[in-house]
C-alpha cells in the first residue's frame, strides 16, 4: 500500500471506498471499449465483445480498489464481480435454448404437425401425431405401475418399517435406482423383454418399463418425505378413536397429504417425458401411429425430435424443422406440468397447524 | 356409560427402561380424577396405558393389569384397537382432521371404522355430541366447514365431541387446556363438571388450581430423580390432598416447594 | 352397553399380547402385506437390472474374441477401453466448466442476492433442469456448435502450440469440447442446487463471528461458509459427475461415431462415450453386436454406481457429524 492510501484510510470511516458510482461507470465504459475492440479485432462477435468488456472492467475495477480500498476489500469486489459474472454466464445458455427453440419451432408448430404423421414421407409435410399419441401412451402406462409400487413403497418406510433394516435396505437401493443412467434403464427393459418375447421386441410397454425404473425412485423419495409430514397428532387423534392403523394411513393420513402426493407424481412424469435413450432402446421408431402398446415399436416424442435430427430425409430443412417444432412441443408440456405441480402442491394444502 | 378402572401395582416399560413404578389406584365411575405432578413424573406416561395409546411408541409396554369394571385391557386375546373404542382420549392440542368437516370430525370415529349409520341417525348424534361439548350452539349453521376454522378453544371443544360421540365409558384428557387461554380454559373446566353425569373422566394437569377446581378425586405422582421411574406417591379427595395431605412430598409439591 | 374386550374367552392361557397393531385383522394384514410387498419389489427390480444386463450381456464378455472380431465389434475390453475414457473424459470436461460456475452462482443466491430475489433466481437456474436433453442435443448441434467455431479457430491459431487446442480445427465446431459445454449446461442445476442447500446451511453464529472481527463478505465466506460446506460440495460434485456419465443425447447428437483416444478439444476427431455409442448403434445391431452393446451398458452401469456409492458416503459421513436433521 503507498503511503498515499495510508494516508487516507487512516482516520475517517468513510475515507478510502470507491465511490458509489464506480461500479457502473466501469461498467458502461468497460462495454465501450469492448465493443470497439471487438469491432477492430474479431469483425464485431457479440461473444468476443462481451468477454474482452468483461476482462476490461475486472482489470480496471481491481487496480482502482487496490489503489484506494486496499488488498482485502479489493479482493472482496473480486470475488462478487466474479460470482455474479457465474450467474449471468449460466443464464446465457438458458436464454438461448428458450428464444432458439421458440423461433425455429414455431415454423412447423401447426394443425398439420399434430395431426398427421410421419407415414410415407421423406420430404416436406407430415407431422408427429404418432408421437404424441405414443408419448402419451407410454407415460401414461409408466405411471400406472410407477405411482402405485412408489406410493406403497413410501407407505411402508414412512408408516410400518421405520428404521428397521428392511426400510435401511430399500432407502439404499432407492438411492442407488435415483442414479441409474437412463439408457441403462431401457437397455434392462429391452434385455428384459426379449428375454420373454424374442430377441428384437421392442414397443411402448417396453419403454414403460424402462421410464418406471427412472421414476419409482422419484416417486418413493417425494411421497416419503410428504408422509412424514403429516403431523403425528392426526396418527394418534385417529388412534384414539379405535381406528385401526391401516385405515387411519387410508383415512388421515393419505388424504391429509393428497396434495402434495399428486404434485410429487406430477413433477416425476414431468421429469420422464423427456428421456430419449431409454426410449430409444425399448420403445424404438416408426413412422405410423400405433395404438397399441403391447405390440410394435412406437414413437414418441424425444425420439422424434432425435430422429428427425439424425436421420433426415431428402429434404434436410424439413426434417430439421420438424424437430424444433417437437422441441418446442416437449419444452412446453413439460414447462406446464412442472408449473402445475407445484400450484397445486401450495393451492390446495391443507392447513394442519 | 361408565365404568370403574382399577390398576395393581402397574408397570410400565420404554424398552428396557422403567418410565412408572407400582401403581395401584382404583377410580370410581363418574367422577373426575386429575393427575398432578412435577413435569416428567410420568403421569401422561400412565394415563396413556388405560387406553392402551402408549403401545403406539415401538418397545413400549407394561406389567400389570387395567380392569375395566372388572375385565383386563391387558388380558390375552384382547385387541387394542377396541380397548380405544371405550375409553376414548383428548390431547393436549387440538387436533381436528384437517381435511374434514366440523360435521365430519364428529362422526370420525364411527366412519373411520366404516360403520353404516342411517342419516338421520348421523345428524342426531352430531347434535348430541357438539351438544355434550357446548359447541352446538356456536357450529350449528356451519357444520360443512372445515373443523380448523375454529378457534383453539372451540377446536378443542370439537375434538371433546368427536370424543363422546364414541359414547365411551372412559374419557381420558392429557392436558387439555394447556394450549389455550384463560377464557376457553374456563369453559372447557365447566364442561368437566357436566360431563362427569355421564362419563368417567381421568384429567392429567400441572396446573394445580385447576385440578382443585374440577375434580373430585386428585393422584399425585412424583419421580425420585432423572432416570428413576416415577411413582403414585398419594392418591385421596381432592380437598383432604389440597388442605391436609398425608405424605410430606405431597403437602411440599402443593405448597409450591418444588415441581 | 357392554361391549366385549377380547375376542377369546376369558381365562385361556395364552401368552402376553404384543404391543403394536393387532395383526389378526384381515384389513390390516392386507394393507400392510401389500407396503411390504412394494418395499421388496423395488429389492428385486435392482437385483433384476443388474441380473438381465448380465445375462444378455454375458455372451459377449465370454465368448471368443474371433467370434467377436466376425460377428460383433471386436475383443471385448479393447473396444470397451477408447468409450470409457471419452466418458470420463467428456465428464471430467464438463465439471471443470461446471463446477466454478455452479459454486458461484449457489454463493450468490445464499449470500449475495437479495433476499426476495434468491427464490425466483433459484427458480431460473432450476428452469436449465428442465429442459430435456434432447434438446439440448439440438441447441448444442445447430446453435452453439456454430457459435464457438470462430472462439476455436482463434485459439487454434494463437495457442495451438498447447496439446489441448492443436490439431486440425473441426469445421461444424461439434467437438468434444462443445458436448462438454452442453453437458456442463445440463449438471449446472444439480450441483447448484446441492451447493445451495449446503451454503445456507452454513452456521449463523460464525458467520456473524466473522463480520464482527471485521472481516468483509468474501472472507467471511471463506472462514465460516466454505469450510462447513466442503463435504456437501465434494458430494454434489460427485452427483453431478455420476450425471454427466450417464448422459446420452446431448454426446449422441454432436459427435460422430469414432474411437479415437485423443485430448484434442478443437478437431472433429474426437473420442465417443459409452452411452452415445450403444445410442448410435443400438437400433441396427442384433445378435452378438446387441449382446455386446449390453456389455458396455453394464460397464458404465457399475462406473456411475461405484462414483454415486462415494458421493453417498461422504453425504452420510457429513451427516453425523454436522447433527443436522
Amino acid at each position: 500500500m503507498t503511503a498515499l492510501s495510508h494516508a487516507i484510510t487512516r482516520d475517517s470511516l468513510t475515507s478510502g471506498r470507491l465511490p458509489k458510482f464506480a461500479t457502473p461507470v466501469t461498467a458502461v465504459a468497460a462495454a465501450i471499449v469492448g465493443f470497439a475492440l471487438a469491432v477492430l479485432l474479431a469483425g464485431g462477435n457479440l461473444g468476443a465483445a462481451v468477454v474482452i468488456a468483461y476482462l476490461i472492467f475486472l482489470i480496471t475495477m481491481e487496480i482502482a480498489a487496490r489503489v484506494v480500498e486496499g488488498s482485502r476489500q479489493a479482493a472482496d469486489r473480486r470475488a462478487r464481480h466474479l460470482i455474479a459474472g457465474a450467474f449471468l454466464l449460466a443464464l446465457l445458455p438458458l436464454g438461448s435454448v428458450v428464444l432458439e427453440v421458440l423461433s425455429k419451432g414455431m415454423a412447423r408448430f401447426d394443425i398439420a404437425f399434430f395431426t398427421q404423421s410421419m407415414r410415407n414421407v421423406v420430404g416436406e409435410g407430415g407431422g408427429a401425431v404418432h408421437a404424441v399419441y405414443g408419448t402419451l401412451y407410454v407415460t401414461g402406462l409408466a405411471t400406472l405401475i410407477s405411482v402405485p409400487i412408489g406410493l406403497l413403497t413410501a407407505i411402508y418406510l414412512a408408516e410400518y418399517g421405520v428404521r428397521n433394516r428392511l426400510s435401511k435396505a430399500i432407502t439404499f437401493f432407492v438411492d442407488v435406482m435415483t442414479g441409474v443412467p437412463s439408457i441403462v434403464a431401457g437397455l434392462f427393459a429391452y434385455a428384459l423383454m426379449s428375454l420373454i418375447f424374442g430377441a428384437g421386441y421392442k414397443s411402448g410397454f417396453s419403454g414403460s418399463l424402462a421410464l418406471s425404473v427412472l421414476m419409482i425412485p422419484v416417486v418413493v423419495r417425494s411421497s416419503e418425505e410428504l408422509l412424514r409430514l403429516v403431523p403425528n397428532e392426526l396418527r394418534e387423534a385417529a388412534y384414539a378413536l379405535g381406528v385401526p392403523k391401516w385405515l387411519t394411513i387410508v383415512k388421515v393420513v393419505l388424504p391429509t397429504a393428497i396434495s402434495g402426493l399428486v404434485s410429487g407424481v406430477i413433477l416425476s412424469i414431468a421429469r420422464v417425458i423427456g428421456e430419449t435413450a431409454p426410449l430409444l432402446i425399448a420403445a424404438g421408431y416408426t413412422t405410423s401411429l400405433n395404438n397399441n402398446p403391447f405390440a410394435g415399436p412406437m414413437m414418441t416424442l424425444p425420439v422424434f425430435v432425435y430422429d428427425s435430427y439424425a436421420h433426415p430425409g431428402t429434404d434436410v430443412q424439413a426434417y430439421l424443422d420438424r424437430a424444433w417444432a417437437g422441441a418446442l412441443t416437449l419444452i412446453l408440456i413439460v414447462m406446464l406440468l412442472n408449473l402445475i405441480g407445484r400450484l397445486i402442491a401450495r393451492r390446495f394444502a391443507p392447513k394442519t397447524r | 356409560m361408565s365404568k370403574r378402572i382399577e390398576t395393581t401395582d402397574l408397570n410400565v416399560y420404554y424398552g428396557n427402561f422403567r418410565a412408572v413404578e407400582d401403581v395401584t389406584i382404583t377410580i370410581e365411575p363418574r367422577t373426575v380424577t386429575a393427575f398432578i405432578g412435577p413435569s416428567g413424573c410420568g403421569k401422561s406416561t400412565f394415563l396413556r396405558t388405560l387406553n392402551r395409546m402408549h403401545e403406539v411408541i415401538p418397545g413400549a409396554h407394561v406389567e400389570g393389569e387395567v380392569l375395566l369394571d372388572g375385565e383386563n385391557l391387558y388380558g390375552p386375546g384382547v385387541d387394542p384397537v377396541r380397548v380405544r373404542r371405550q375409553v376414548g382420549m383428548v390431547f393436549q392440542r387440538p387436533n381436528p382432521f384437517p381435511t374434514m368437516s366440523i360435521k365430519e370430525n364428529v362422526l370420525a370415529g364411527i366412519r373411520l371404522n366404516n360403520k353404516r349409520m342411517p342419516k338421520e341417525e348421523q345428524d342426531a348424534l352430531v347434535e348430541s355430541s357438539l351438544r355434550g361439548a357446548n359447541l352446538w350452539e356456536e357450529v350449528k349453521n356451519r357444520l360443512d366447514l372445515p373443523g380448523s376454522g375454529l378457534s383453539g378453544g372451540q377446536q378443542q371443544r370439537l375434538c371433546i365431541a368427536r370424543a363422546i360421540a364414541m359414547s365411551p365409558e372412559v374419557l381420558l384428557m392429557d392436558e387439555p387446556c394447556s394450549a389455550l387461554d384463560p377464557i376457553s380454559t374456563l369453559a372447557i373446566e365447566d364442561l368437566i363438571a357436566e360431563l362427569k353425569q355421564k362419563y368417567t373422566i381421568v384429567i392429567v394437569t400441572h396446573n394445580m388450581q385447576q385440578a382443585a377446581r374440577v375434580s373430585d378425586t386428585t393422584a399425585f405422582f412424583n419421580i425420585a430423580g432423572t432416570g428413576a421411574p416415577g411413582k403414585l406417591i398419594e392418591v385421596g379427595p381432592t380437598d383432604k390432598i389440597f388442605s391436609a395431605p398425608d405424605v410430606q412430598a405431597t403437602e411440599d409439591y402443593i405448597s409450591g416447594r418444588f415441581g | 352397553m357392554t361391549a366385549k374386550l377380547s375376542s377369546t374367552p376369558v381365562g385361556s392361557a395364552a401368552a402376553k399380547p404384543l404391543p403394536g397393531p393387532d395383526p389378526k385383522r384381515p384389513g390390516e394384514a392386507v394393507f400392510r402385506g401389500l407396503a411390504t410387498g412394494a418395499g421388496i419389489l423395488i429389492l428385486v427390480i435392482l437385483a433384476l437390472v443388474a441380473g438381465f444386463l448380465l445375462i444378455q450381456g454375458s455372451p459377449a464378455l465370454f465368448a471368443d474374441p474371433a467370434k467377436l472380431a466376425s460377428q460383433a465389434y471386436g475383443e471385448f475390453v479393447g473396444w470397451v477401453l477408447p468409450y470409457v475414457w471419452g466418458t470420463v473424459w467428456a465428464a471430467i470436461l464438463a465439471l471443470v466448466l461446471a463446477v466454478p460456475v455452479a459454486i458461484g452462482i449457489a454463493l450468490f443466491i445464499s449470500h449475495y442476492a437479495p433476499r426476495r430475489l434468491a427464490q425466483p433466481l433459484g427458480y431460473l437456474i432450476d428452469l436449465l433442469a428442465a429442459v430435456p436433453s434432447v434438446v439440448f442435443g439440438l441447441w448444442g448441434s445447430l446453435v452453439l456448435a456454430p457459435a464457438v467455431l470462430p472462439l476455436y479457430e482463434t485459439l487454434n491459431t494463437y495457442l495451438g502450440f498447447i496439446p489441448l487446442f492443436s490439431g486440425q480445427v473441426s469445421g461444424t465446431g461439434r467437438t468434444i469440447l462443445t458436448a462438454a459445454v452442453v453437458l456442463a449446461t445440463m449438471v449446472l442445476p444439480i450441483i447448484t442446487s446441492l451447493c445451495r442447500e449446503v451454503f445456507l446451511q452454513a452456521p449463523r453464529l460464525h458467520e456473524e463471528a466473522a463480520l464482527a472481527l471485521g472481516a468483509t463478505r468474501w472472507e467471511m465466506i471463506k472462514m465460516a461458509v466454505l469450510p462447513f460446506a466442503r463435504p456437501g460440495m465434494i458430494a454434489a460434485v460427485m452427483l453431478g459427475l455420476g450425471r454427466a456419465l450417464g448422459e446420452t443425447m446431448a454426446v449422441t447428437m454432436l459427435l460422430s461415431g469414432s474411437r479415437n483416444i485423443t485430448i484434442e478439444l478443437l478437431t472433429s476427431q474426437n473420442p465417443n462415450t459409452i452411452a452415445a455409442v450403444i445410442a448410435q448403434n443400438f437400433a441396427e445391431a442384433f445378435g452378438l453386436k446387441t449382446n455386446q452393446l449390453i456389455a458396455a451398458g453394464l460397464v458404465l452401469f457399475l462406473i456411475t454406481l461405484g462414483v454415486n456409492s462415494i458421493a453417498r458416503w461422504i453425504v452420510s459421513r457429513r451427516a453425523q457429524y454436522s447433527g443436522a436433521n
